[in-house]
């Protein structure tokens, strides 16, 4: 799905990634871990197309991505982003839901539809007319995943999504994760700082440290056998930083 | 106290009589100053949009402006305007002076700095990561912009109300561009001045009167149309 070679993004002069070959394939879920201001954010913006690196070649499903911005919004209208803290807009939730949509040029019943079918699958029927600004931390989170599962999207990133939600939140979020992977086959990239969550949910896990990524592998090795002397520090918690 | 009653009940008597040359008055300041606020909203939403969201060399300086002539007195757009459209100034072939039009345009650059100014406030404490949201949900940048001001509609509602009660309340300018002519280009507010100076304590007073019932009910309407949109 993705290919990054020598990515380089600097905010002012300090270099927030360095990353020299990254590969994600496609129909896989990925967790990322890594102690707090290692880039973790910073990476998903950039494979989101939401950031430009300073330095290097990001591959989108085998294309060269440029500097076009026709063309980076094709790329992006095929993936999108659930942050952590849930934002949603001064609307109802139908609103907030059919966002994405609304702005793809679909109206009418299949937008209808495809809102209904969302809410239900996470445990959200009736909620359409609710205002979103008055759903509690772990609704409202929901209601970020339905606006961005709505669209079907290949790639899903999640930044720490479900960071001081209560665990029935969490577990529909988790549920819905698996589901599209599974029934949908989206790439789904996954930040977290649960590494139990890392453990349940991604076929590889990667470990993010000072911008580079240090180790790459099968979740089940890495969080048996870490074979860098940070990786294993930091899930034992000792490393310092 | 006598005047202020008297102002009351001939404020009543102006309407309740259909006074023809009252409701005349009323219908043209509500004409200019509604299309001044109008183009103000055209002119000073994009403008207050553009000023906020986008990152440009010379930003400070514009922001700087567009809030120094939030001030500006009337008196200087009218006269400045009057300048213009003056039969020796560069739009005078127009012929737009001591008409509504010339009215329309002073009070469009009286109000359209407020409403930019307001704009930019407004947009200013829109949460950041709503911008980031609608781009990660592939809006593209005038979809983004739109979604902010979208977000912000409150305050920008609240600038275009003091943008109006700006423009219905000027009368330094109007007076300058428009002269004040009974039947074309009179206002409330010149009409009130007029009345004021020729003694007539008690008309001047039931003009004003009704000009605070009729801003009073404008933003009642403006306020109660956000409600409703809101719930």
């Amino acid at each position: 799905m993705y290919e990054i070679k020598g990515l380089q993004k600097d905010y002012e002069e300090k270099r927030v990634l360095d990353i020299n070959y990254l590969r994600l394939e496609k129909g896989k879920i990925f967790g990322i871990i890594g102690p707090s201001g290692v880039g973790k954010s910073t990476l998903l913006r950039i494979l989101n197309l939401l950031e430009k690196p300073q330095q290097g070649e990001i591959y989108y499903q085998g294309n060269l991505v440029g500097d076009n911005e026709k063309e980076r919004l094709a790329y992006r209208r095929s993936m999108t982003m659930v942050f952590q803290q849930p934002t949603v807009f001064n609307t109802t939730v139908y609103e907030n839901i059919a966002y994405g949509l609304h702005i793809r040029g679909e109206r009418g019943k299949k937008v209808q539809e495809k809102v209904s079918k969302t809410l239900e699958l996470l445990d959200m029927d009736g909620y359409e007319k609710r205002q979103a600004l008055t759903l509690s931390g772990g609704e409202a989170q929901r209601v970020c995943l339905a606006r961005a599962v709505v669209l079907d999207p290949q790639v899903l990133l999640l930044d720490e999504p479900t960071a001081s939600l209560d665990p029935y939140n969490v577990g529909m979020i988790e549920k819905m994760v698996r589901y599209l992977n599974k029934e949908k086959d989206t790439t789904v990239i996954c930040v977290t700082h649960n590494m139990f969550q890392a453990k349940r949910l991604a076929h590889e896990t990667m470990f993010l440290w000072e911008g580079k990524i240090v180790e790459k592998r099968a979740t089940e090795d890495f969080f048996a056998q870490p074979l860098d002397p940070r990786t294993k520090a930091f899930l034992e918690g000792k490393m310092i930083y | 106290m006598q005047d202020i009653l008297a102002g009351l009940k001939e404020a009543v008597q102006l309407l309740t009589n259909l006074d023809s040359q009252t409701y005349q008055i009323i219908f043209l300041s509500l004409q200019v100053s509604g299309m001044a606020v109008l183009l103000s909203s055209l002119l000073g939403i994009p403008l207050g949009a553009f000023i906020s969201l986008r990152n440009f060399p010379g930003k400070k300086i514009l922001m700087h402006l567009v809030n120094t002539f939030m001030g500006l007195p009337p008196v200087v757009i009218g006269l400045v305007v009057y300048l213009f459209l003056s039969n020796s100034g560069p739009l005078g072939e127009l012929e737009l002076l001591f008409t509504p039009q010339a009215m329309i345009i002073a009070q469009t650059i009286l109000v359209t700095p407020i409403i930019a100014g307001l704009t930019i406030a407004a947009l200013s404490g829109v949460n950041k990561n709503i911008a980031l949201a609608a781009a990660s949900l592939g809006a593209n940048s005038w979809q983004v912009a739109w979604t902010i001001v979208k977000e912000a509609r409150y305050g920008v509602l609240a600038a275009i109300i003091s943008g109006f009660g700006r423009a219905i309340a000027e009368v330094g300018s109007v007076i300058m561009v428009g002269g004040d002519i009974e039947g074309s280009t009179r206002v409330m507010t010149t009409a009130i001045a007029l009345q004021t100076r020729m003694g007539n304590f008690s008309t001047a007073l039931a003009l004003g009167l009704i000009l605070i019932v009729l801003s009073f009910l404008i933003n009642l309407s403006l306020y109660h149309l956000t409600q409703r949109e809101g719930r």
